[in-house]
């Protein structure tokens, strides 16, 4: 009607720069919410044959061209894109290797000192939160599982040291699960406060394998690329003994990504030496970082070195800490 | 209406007083200055116009009287007496200042003196102790940290992370003479020796192979260190190391091609080439076992 009318009346006046296409109706103004939603499909649907069009197009176009084609655009990822963090740790820096040499984990990896764990959980830990304890400290070899008795950290701490313990683990319970951890390296080290999050027991993991045995699991470290990681990676390194038992075929994997440290347990074995199976034992969770403070356990007066602040560190997508 | 019996009687027994909560068994009295607590006729505020009662503020006690005398003048009705902190002393100045009052009026001001500074005794006490902090959740975050914890999940693809992993180590020889697998290296290693000029003559091979008996326990110590570091404290010498080793390891393949098996590594290595190796055996055994 109407429309039409206008349409003719404009194609009239010589306009070869404008289109002009009939009025179209989108597919979100259809008000039966039945036919809206039959419309939507097919228009996916026709979306999805052209894409798929245009990828073989574009395929035999490549295969026509064959050497002279260009190279395969790279897609964008997250990792691909992220800001560049100026504490990067280069492996040939001399300063960074410098400071390990002389920071808090310095005697472990010199193997003067041979770790010791003491796992302990917050007050009244639920079922959960206890089954995960001693699971942990059969993953960790040569640590302990001690029951809190409503006894502060402060006090422990001294006690710990005069023990030989080098470091301590305390699991956080809220609301019937773990969902914290504080990492503190004993001998006036630093101590990192993490949450945890997705915590699977042994009897969770699907197609999980055996219990762990007692040796020495090897360990991996992933992606700790900034300085803030590398100390990171460094004191879970000083969790596990040096020397790891390869008959045991265990490694302890902890892998960075996005700021998310992945923990897994596996043991390995290698049917060809291109292949390689895995089987997951043992329990799994994920941290994230929330504060490194120099110096043992201390809220109130300790000294900070890196405290996760949400309104400042969140601000962009493509910033990683880690 | 400033008989203390028909207040009572009023507000007491039959009309509504505010400050009255009636629950089965008893009633109680929300009014401040009430001594105990309980809607009774001696305890009510109201319906007593010679009162005392016992309030704390901010960690310390005062007495606060109301007498007959000032019933007309609201503002300077309650005298306010600060106690000391000394418990006794306290309980000294409570008696002087309601001497000649009501024995009930007295005796339940020291009660309520005796119970109000035992709870700041304990309020003080577990101020000491370890103190739970409430942090607050913010659902949104909560549920963005999730997302993204997802989202970084499958960004990292675990077991292919790992099992690259190991296969590297195999590779750069941590594992030592555990694995007896041919590693493809030998090969490529042994192509490029091919490859290159064969005039490589045996002189060569005996000049080295005395450097190689030293080389092979220097590489082998560092190998054991350098299993145990993270990756990026693998220094790059270790590479060199590797292709050090690679040439001595195929050196040997190639003279005991003819038995048609690799050698072990390790010991094996530390004995003249020309010695056969019958470790047939033990390749079996670790292929045969399976994942448990």
């Amino acid at each position: 009607g109407g429309a039409a009318g206008s349409a003719a009346e404009d194609g009239a006046p010589p306009a070869p720069e404008r289109v002009l296409f009939p009025p179209t109706f989108s597919v979100s103004e259809i008000k039966n919410k039945q036919r809206r939603h039959f419309m939507f499909l097919r228009w996916k649907q026709q979306q999805r044959k052209e894409k798929l069009a245009a990828k073989k197009k574009r395929r035999k176009e490549r295969e026509a061209l064959g050497d002279k084609a260009p190279p395969k655009a790279v897609p964008k990822t997250i990792e691909n894109q992220r800001e560049y963090d100026e504490t990067t740790v280069d492996p040939n820096d001399e300063e960074v290797a410098f400071d390990e040499a002389t920071d808090e984990f310095a005697p472990y990896f010199n193997r003067q000192t041979v770790p010791k764990i003491l796992i302990t959980t917050s007050d009244r830990p639920r079922g959960r939160t206890v089954r995960f304890c001693e699971q942990l400290s059969t993953v960790i070899p040569n640590s302990h599982v001690y029951y809190r008795r409503g006894l502060a950290l402060k006090r422990i701490i001294p006690q710990c040291i005069a023990r030989d313990f080098t470091d301590l683990i305390v699991i956080n319970e809220d609301r019937k699960i773990p969902n914290g951890l504080l990492l503190s390296h004993l001998p006036d080290g630093p101590t990192a406060h993490f949450r945890m999050s997705s915590v699977r027991l042994r009897k969770e993991i699907k197609r999980k394998g055996k219990e762990p045995t007692e040796h020495v699991p090897e360990i991996i470290l992933n992606n700790f690329t900034t300085r803030l990681g590398h100390s990171i990676g460094r004191m879970f390194a000083s969790l596990f003994p040096h020397d790891p038992q390869f008959i045991g075929r265990q490694v302890a994997t902890f892998h960075n990504q996005r700021d998310y440290i992945f923990f897994r347990f596996h043991r390995y074995i290698f049917k060809s030496e291109k292949k390689v199976g895995i089987q997951e034992l043992g329990p799994r969770f994920t941290l994230k970082l929330r504060s490194l403070q120099k110096g043992t356990f201390d809220s109130k007066f300790g000294e900070y070195e890196w405290i996760h602040k949400r309104r400042e560190m969140d601000t962009s997508r493509r910033k990683f800490h880690l | 209406m400033h008989s203390d019996d028909v207040v009572w009687d009023t507000l007491g027994n039959r009309q509504f007083c505010s400050y009255k909560i009636t629950t089965k068994t008893q009633n109680f009295c929300r009014n401040e200055y009430n001594l105990t607590g309980l809607c009774n006729r001696s305890s009510c505020p109201l319906a007593n116009s010679q009162y005392a009662t016992i309030k704390e503020e901010k960690g310390r006690c005062y007495l606060y009287m109301k007498t007959i005398e000032r019933a007309a003048f609201p503002r300077r009705l309650w005298e306010r007496v600060l106690l000391s902190k000394n418990y006794e002393k306290a309980l000294e100045e409570i008696d002087e200042n309601l001497i000649y009052w009501p024995r009930f009026i007295r005796h339940k001001c020291k009660q309520r003196f005796t119970k109000i500074t035992q709870y700041l005794i304990r309020i003080r006490k577990l101020t000491l102790k370890r103190q739970r902090k409430l942090v607050p959740l913010r659902r949104k975050i909560e549920r963005r940290e999730k997302r993204r914890e997802e989202k970084a999940l499958i960004a990292a693809q675990l077991d292919n992370a790992i099992e690259k992993e190991l296969l590297e180590r195999l590779k750069q020889d941590t594992y030592g003479d555990i694995y007896n697998f041919p590693i493809h290296a030998f090969d490529k290693a042994l192509q490029q020796q091919d490859a290159e000029s064969e005039s490589e003559s045996d002189a060569e091979k005996e000049e080295e192979d005395d450097e190689d008996m030293d080389k092979r326990e220097f590489v082998e110590a560092d190998d054991s260190d350098l299993s145990d570091f993270e990756d990026m404290d693998k220094l790059e010498t270790s590479s060199e190391e590797e292709q050090e080793e690679e040439e001595e390891v195929e050196k040997k393949t190639s003279l005991s091609r003819s038995k048609g098996k690799n050698p072990l590594k390790g010991p094996a290595r530390r004995k003249r080439p020309y010695i056969e190796i019958e470790y047939e055996e033990e390749t079996e055994p670790t292929t045969k076992t399976k994942a448990t």
